[in-house]
């Protein structure tokens, strides 16, 4: 075997340095007396820094051009690189967030943050995959840290029902993905998603059990999105997991389920676009009418934010869906970005508005019921302020970035030719401000409860501002990082001309 | 009808069978021991169609390690069957119905020409002196090393998760230091005392 054989790493800079630093930090936290437990946050926050630094040093070295590596297994085009840039951005913002939370409630152990790393880690490869086994692999990698976070908490016993509820749905959900994968290598030969565009697009491939597979791989990653009819566990885990690990599951993952979706459907499966795009509409429709209903009549704050999700990812899928018209790819880059585009937003709106569920609580006390936000106003007017953004920003009002997404994405939806859908999503998005906006009435106009005092850290006020005036800043200029994710979207391999 | 493919009808029929009871046994030791029974069966498919270290693979890992250490697992739970079974009735004809369609839906598909026993011919004879191991080894170490590497981190973070949810550290736990162990002196454990001889009286 030649050197010439061997794999160029370059591509991948970043997941290795992730995963040696991750490892470093598992073996330094070991030896590290309790009293100096943030040294483990520090590094950690460091190494998501360096990783960050890299990747943008990977898109430098290879020109924003998609490069593979690992026999065609691993892919950095821009879409990847992008991603993964938020994703270490997510990640650390999460860190940031919950560290006051977990060492008032003795949860600040070295685990945490290796298991985050570690599912850093395996959404980057999910990111990156152009191979279904490293796909799944990836997928694998994440799941295991996330349901082991929601269970750390190990004395809280709805804590354990959450992760066991996540636990044996995820693998149910892997299974029928799984299945599904298995039923299109048996149709194509091949697991490799560009080989199986390849194949497809020649069209001597048997349509009934492509589709077949279709259907279990369209399941399988609904689970992960979490849209209606497979999204049971979202409420039930967000609400019985701690809140940090809440932060954390409902923001970096959904990037990497967005980007599972686009290798999947995109990459590997554009060909059969026709077939994959009606059954998104369904579960589109069915998402927002479900989480936009369902989430009215929550007293929670963390499962009024979960039915949230469900309605918000569903409505990202209508951006998905509208790219191919009549086996037509000219809107394909616009409609594609706009959902990009939406994940991106979706997920700086869910760091900001569980970041401030947990900058409220304090030991002994969980920020979660609706109630405990009365009177917001009066006790702290600049978190106020910036939860009134982030409310703004999640119904979609207008000089908030949240509007600018579902405009890009209805935008998408009407091009294609769909109007009805875009009645649909505009009529149900009303419905879902409804119960953003009371959160605004009741910090604004009601009387304050709760009277415990309200001390984030300096760290944690500053970011929260960040990320809270960033849905102002990005609603007034989102033309950047709009371009971006178009550019982004157009380097995909079956988009690029 | 070939011995080869009257040989594979045995193996599926007994493999069902296996699958079936793992799921309607009414004792939790003998579905373990009826799954057990399907990876030997499966093993034996694998084996027609010339995946000798696969089958091997299977009986020696998941027969040999993972069932075992189930089977204890099993024995030691106290699982309470009446419980379990609750509300078996009050799901059974929506589970039923789900079920029903699906298998039907699967097998219009399934059962269509494409996977009929035709199409897909048995692998060819590779010929003496050809080793399925090392071919195997080959692409594992070469064109699929990412996945590989993906496992062993898998792997990894299994052992980290499970650690992290089950150790406790407790302040009373009597345990041992090999290492003060190996370093003992004789004089920290044996003490020795002159004592006047007795009279025997």
């Amino acid at each position: 075997m030649s050197a010439s054989d061997l794999p160029i790493l370059l591509p991948a800079y970043g997941e290795i340095l992730l995963l040696v630093l991750a490892s470093a930090i598992l073996l330094v936290d070991l030896f590290l007396p309790e009293r100096l437990r943030g040294l483990t946050h520090w590094l950690s926050l460091a190494t998501l820094a360096a990783c960050f630094v890299l990747t943008v040093q990977v898109v430098r070295a290879t020109g924003g051009q998609a490069a593979y590596t690992f026999g065609g297994m691993f892919v950095a085009d821009l879409m990847a690189n992008v991603l993964k840039l938020v994703v270490y951005a997510a990640v650390a913002a999460v860190l940031v967030y919950s560290r006051r939370y977990l060492a008032e409630r003795g949860m600040l152990r070295g685990e945490f943050f290796v298991l985050a790393l570690f599912a850093t880690l395996g959404m980057a490869v999910m990111i990156s995959a152009n191979h279904m086994l490293a796909l799944y692999l990836g997928l694998e990698l994440m799941s295991l840290c996330v349901y082991s976070m929601v269970a750390l908490n190990r004395d809280s016993a709805t804590s354990t029902e959450a992760a066991m509820k996540y636990f044996v749905l995820g693998a149910l959900a892997s299974g029928l993905l799984l299945y599904g994968m298995s039923m299109l290598y048996g149709a194509t030969g091949t697991l490799d998603l560009t080989q199986m565009a390849q194949v497809i697009a020649v069209g001597q491939v048997n349509g009934v059990v492509l589709v077949f597979g279709l259907v279990f791989v369209v399941a399988g990653l609904s689970f992960k999105l979490g849209v209606v009819p497979f999204h049971m566990w979202i409420p039930d885990v967000y609400h019985g997991a701690p809140n940090a690990m809440t932060l954390f599951i409902s923001t970096a993952p959904k990037l990497a389920a967005f980007a599972m979706a686009v290798r999947m459907l995109v990459n590997g499966l554009i060909d059969l676009a026709g077939d994959w795009q009606q059954m998104l509409v369904v579960m589109a429709v069915l998402s927002m009418a479900l989480g936009n209903f369902a989430a009215i009549a929550q007293t929670n704050i963390k499962r009024m934010l979960a039915y949230s999700t469900i309605s918000h990812m569903g409505f990202m899928l209508l951006g998905l869906l509208a790219g191919v018209v009549g086996g037509n790819r000219f809107s394909a880059p616009d409609a594609y970005s706009a959902a990009m585009f939406y994940t991106v937003v979706y997920v700086l709106m869910s760091l900001g508005s569980f970041g401030m569920v947990l900058a409220l609580s304090r030991a002994g006390f969980e920020a979660e019921e609706l109630d405990d936000y009365r009177g917001l106003n009066q006790r702290d007017p600049w978190l106020a302020f910036l939860m009134l953004l982030l409310m703004f920003a999640l119904a979609g009002v207008p000089p908030t970035v949240g509007f600018y997404a579902k405009l890009a994405v209805i935008d998408a939806v009407i091009k294609a030719g769909q109007i009805w859908l875009a009645v649909v999503a505009v009529l149900l998005s009303l419905v879902g401000a409804f119960y953003y906006l009371r959160v605004v009435k009741l910090m604004y106009f009601d009387e304050p409860r709760d009277a415990g005092p309200i001390a984030p850290g300096r760290d944690v006020r500053w970011l929260l501002s960040a990320n809270g005036l960033a849905m102002l800043v990005l609603g007034v200029m989102p033309g950047s990082l709009m371009a971006l994710c178009l550019v982004a979207v157009q380097g995909l391999y079956p988009l690029a001309r | 009808m070939t011995i080869e493919l009257l040989v594979f009808y045995v193996f599926a029929a007994l493999l069902a069978f296996a699958g079936l009871r793992v799921i309607t046994a009414r004792n939790p030791v003998h579905a373990a021991l009826f799954l057990v029974l399907a990876f030997f069966t499966a093993a034996a498919i694998w084996m027609l169609l010339r995946a000798e270290f696969l089958a091997i693979a299977l009986v020696l890992v998941y027969v040999g390690a993972v069932m075992v250490l189930f089977l204890f697992v099993v024995m030691m739970l106290d699982i309470n069957l009446d419980r379990l079974r609750e509300g078996f009735w009050r799901y059974l004809p929506l589970g039923a119905a789900v079920g029903v369609l699906v298998v039907f839906e699967m097998a219009l598909v399934v059962v269509a020409k494409y996977y009929a026993s035709g199409t897909l011919p048995m692998p060819a004879d590779p010929g003496p002196g050809y080793s399925n191991t090392k071919a195997l080894g080959r692409l594992l170490y070469t064109d699929y090393v990412y996945p590989f590497e993906l496992a062993a981190v898998l792997l990894l973070v299994a052992i980290v998760a499970a650690i992290a949810l089950t150790m406790r550290r407790r302040k009373d736990t009597k345990y041992q230091d090999p290492a003060r162990q190996a370093a003992v002196k004789r004089r920290d454990r044996v003490r020795l005392v002159s004592m006047p001889a007795e009279k025997k009286e």
